[in-house]
């Protein structure tokens, strides 16, 4: 249940891939109306520090993620799908899992190398040190320029990731969405039916 | 014309200080001598700094503009008396961005709030050259009773000089913005110089 299997995606892999998820949109969000011009300057403040603190747990998760990714098997994808949609969705994938990373190391970037010096005081809890970069307005406009074009290009590769999986599920009727919801049960690589099967006999363990 | 007596008294200052220090620490005046009422120089300075959290830089800065005076008692010390006000709008800092931060609604306000003001309300020498000076400190529309420590370092007959230290926390005065990764404690530090009106 906890790892992947041949046929579906264990409970690691799923609570990591939303959790990733939601930081990273939610921090795509905050980055976003942190950056607004006229926004209070003591909530704008604020706003940094909380959208720094949420990038390092999501650069951490990330980082969790691209080990596990690493180390444990990728469930093949289900027979429907061909082998151009394969290429696709690895490619999406990878690219993903790369972005989580470079993403949050950006911003760490941008805030290491930027002349006001601002600790970045995790959660007010530690300290994180600054990358070894040095401080500059030029460097500091450059990792900018870097952390919101590789955030937004990861905006829209989590589009098209979430596009395709809404398509399979609703279009397809493939276990591609459902399968990163729960763990599959059973060793097969079967439809919906056999996923009913699986549910029936679980539910009649439970009793 | 202003600008050449300040330079003057300064140069003055300055060589006085050179002088007097390799002999002895600044020596109090004779309190009748130094009695009087002076006007705040624009020689002095008003210098202020924040800690950060994990050491390190913080954030520094000064008041470009500021106004005053003080009276010296000369029967007695401790009923001296000083007012002092300060224009947030010329605080000066490491970069352009720090002191647009600084006047805005986070911390001065400075375009609903122009001034800070200090008025003392309590003078209690501690020492041959020093001195604590209590008194009302009203920023952001909010008064305070604060604390300063003054210590002379010059005098001469026209002009007289002090460094004056204080550690304010700025909560109280609805600053508290960046605590905890900037301390709530903004310390004080100003050299000023009073010339005999
Ligand atoms: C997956 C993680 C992250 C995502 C998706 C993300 C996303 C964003 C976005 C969308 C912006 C606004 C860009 C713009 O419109 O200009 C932004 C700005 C920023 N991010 Fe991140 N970020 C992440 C991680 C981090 C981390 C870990 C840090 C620092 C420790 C950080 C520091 C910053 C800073 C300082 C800015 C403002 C740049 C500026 O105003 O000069 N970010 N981020």
């Amino acid at each position: 249940m906890l790892r992947n299997s041949e046929t579906g995606f264990g409970w690691v892999t799923i609570v990591l891939h939303w959790t990733i998820g939601l930081l990273i949109l939610g921090l795509l969000l905050l980055g976003f109306i942190m950056r607004r011009t006229g926004i209070d300057p003591a909530l704008q403040f604020a706003l940094y520090q909380w959208h720094k603190s949420f990038g390092f747990a999501a650069l951490g998760l990330a980082l969790i993620r691209t080990i596990w990714w690493l180390v444990e098997r990728t469930p093949s994808p289900p027979a429907s799908v061909s082998p151009l949609e394969r290429k696709a969705a690895r490619l999406t994938h990878d690219t993903l899992i790369v972005l989580g990373i470079v993403v949050p190391f950006t911003g760490w970037a941008v805030a290491s190398a930027s002349t006001l010096n601002i600790p970045s005081f995790f959660f007010n809890m530690i300290v994180i040190p600054h990358l070894p970069l040095a401080r500059s307005e030029t460097s500091e406009n450059f990792w900018t320029f870097a952390h919101a074009l590789l955030a937004y290009v990861a905006l829209a590769m989590v589009a098209i990731h979430a596009a395709a999986a809404l398509y399979h599920h609703f279009k397809r009727g493939d276990e591609v969405l459902t399968r990163m919801l729960h763990p599959a049960v059973g060793v097969s690589s079967g439809g919906r039916s056999a996923r009913k099967r699986h549910d029936a006999a679980v539910g009649g363990n439970d009793r | 014309m202003t600008i050449t007596i300040n330079s003057a008294v300064k140069a003055t200052l300055y060589i006085a200080f050179v002088f007097s220090t390799s002999v002895a620490k600044a020596q109090a005046p004779a309190l009748a001598d130094a009695a009087g009422s002076y006007r705040i120089a624009s020689s002095s300075s008003i210098q202020f700094s924040v800690g950060q959290v994990g050491g390190g830089g913080g954030i520094a800065g000064r008041f470009a503009k500021f106004s005053g005076g003080f009276r010296i008692d000369g029967a007695n010390i401790e009923r001296s008396s000083v007012e002092f006000t300060l224009y947030p709008e010329s605080v000066r800092a490491s970069e352009r961005r720090v002191e647009d931060f600084l006047r805005s609604s986070a911390v001065f306000d400075a375009a609903n709030f122009q001034t800070v003001t200090f008025r003392s309300t309590r003078v209690r020498q501690t020492g041959p050259a020093t001195a604590t000076v209590e008194g009302a400190l009203t920023a952001r529309g909010k008064t305070r009773k604060e604390r300063f420590a003054v210590t002379l370092t010059d005098w001469n007959r026209r002009s007289i000089s002090f460094t004056i230290r204080g550690s304010i926390r700025r909560s109280p005065y609805g600053m508290d913005v960046g605590t905890p990764i900037y301390s709530n404690v903004v310390e004080f530090n100003m050299r000023i110089t009073g010339q005999r009106r």
